[in-house]
């Protein structure tokens, strides 16, 4: 633990908070990295009617509470700059900043990584009453879908109707993804995100280049 | 398969995203000491298991990760009605 910080607010229960971007000197390491997916992206065809891309590193905060908590509510919406969707299944962009609905009182909230540390913070900060937020950065990443056939390829993998007229853009949803599990967001016409699990990640890379053999994977870096 | 809506993502969901965690409505004895053993044991280990109407709980696992009951018929497993925790049923067996 390099840094950590106890708020000495009174009335709020201390916890320890960590930065967990080591710094610019130590090489981070995302859960595809032994795929070296840059290295594909160099020499894989060019087309293809999936694009794959690891949007590595990022930031990935969890936040809980509760959508009555008024403290909460404007806290979450002073710090991210954006209200925390509160329609069910629906997400928010702003800038680099998403956030997915994935409970009534729980939402994913997805940044840039060296920022995930400054935001913790500044909700620590404002929010009070009884709420949660952890950064679960390490534990997850977030793949990129996108091209003429991620939503066949989509079909393969998921339980769920993702025809436009039942999954419209921007659009949430956690579910069983290839036997594991994956929270699926449409964040363009051809395009989707998953957020997997570290763990996974492997397996689900493994999947996706079967499943979309027969369209032809392009690796993007 | 069943087609099971989720009353906070309200919408209909596979089966396979969700784990049955059985029968609904069990009241935790307020003063377990006070409890004979046929009472606790009774509580702690006895379900109904009954043709027709079944009160039960299931979990969301991989959507929300919520808890909430379903009324479901155990002879045709029709699901009658879904409704969140501390509510109650509106179909319930008769007698």
């Amino acid at each position: 633990m390099s840094e950590t910080l106890a708020p000495e607010k009174e009335g709020t229960v201390n916890v320890a908070v960590m930065n967990q971007v080591a710094g610019r000197g130590v090489r981070a390491e995302s859960p595809l990295h032994h795929a070296e997916l840059d290295k594909l992206a160099a020499r894989n065809p060019r087309t293809g009617g999936v694009m794959l891309r690891e949007l590595k590193l990022l930031g990935h905060l969890t936040l809980r509470g509760s959508q009555q908590n008024e403290s909460f509510m404007n806290g979450c919406a002073e710090v991210l700059g954006v209200a925390l969707p509160t329609q069910p299944l629906t997400s928010v962009e702003k800038g680099s900043v998403s956030i997915r609905w994935i409970s009534p009182d729980e939402w994913l909230v997805v940044l840039p990584g060296d920022q995930a540390y400054e935001v913790e913070q500044g909700l620590r900060a404002v929010i009070e009453g009884h709420f949660s937020v952890v950064n679960v950065s390490g534990g997850q990443t977030l793949l990129e879908l996108s091209g003429p056939n991620a939503r066949e390829l989509l079909q393969k993998c998921i339980p769920l109707d993702v025809h436009p007229s039942q999954f419209p853009v921007g659009k949430v949803a956690g579910t069983v993804f290839a036997k594991s599990t994956a929270v699926v967001r449409r964040s363009g016409e051809d395009s989707w995100e998953l957020v997997v699990r570290r763990s996974f990640a492997d397996y689900i890379w493994l999947w996706l280049q079967d499943a979309s053999r027969e369209y032809g994977l392009v690796i993007k870096s | 398969m069943l087609h099971i809506y989720c009353p906070h993502c309200r919408e209909h969901r596979e089966e396979e995203e969700f784990h049955v965690k059985g029968q609904a409505h069990i009241a935790r004895p307020l003063d377990p000491d006070s409890c004979t053993d046929k009472e606790w044991g009774e509580y702690l280990f006895f379900r109904k298991n009954p043709r027709g109407l079944h009160h039960e709980i299931w979990y969301h696992t991989t959507g929300c990760r919520k808890f909430f009951n379903v009324t479901r018929d155990t002879v045709s497993y029709e699901i009658k009605e879904v409704y969140k925790i501390g509510e109650q049923p509106q179909v319930v067996a008769k007698g």
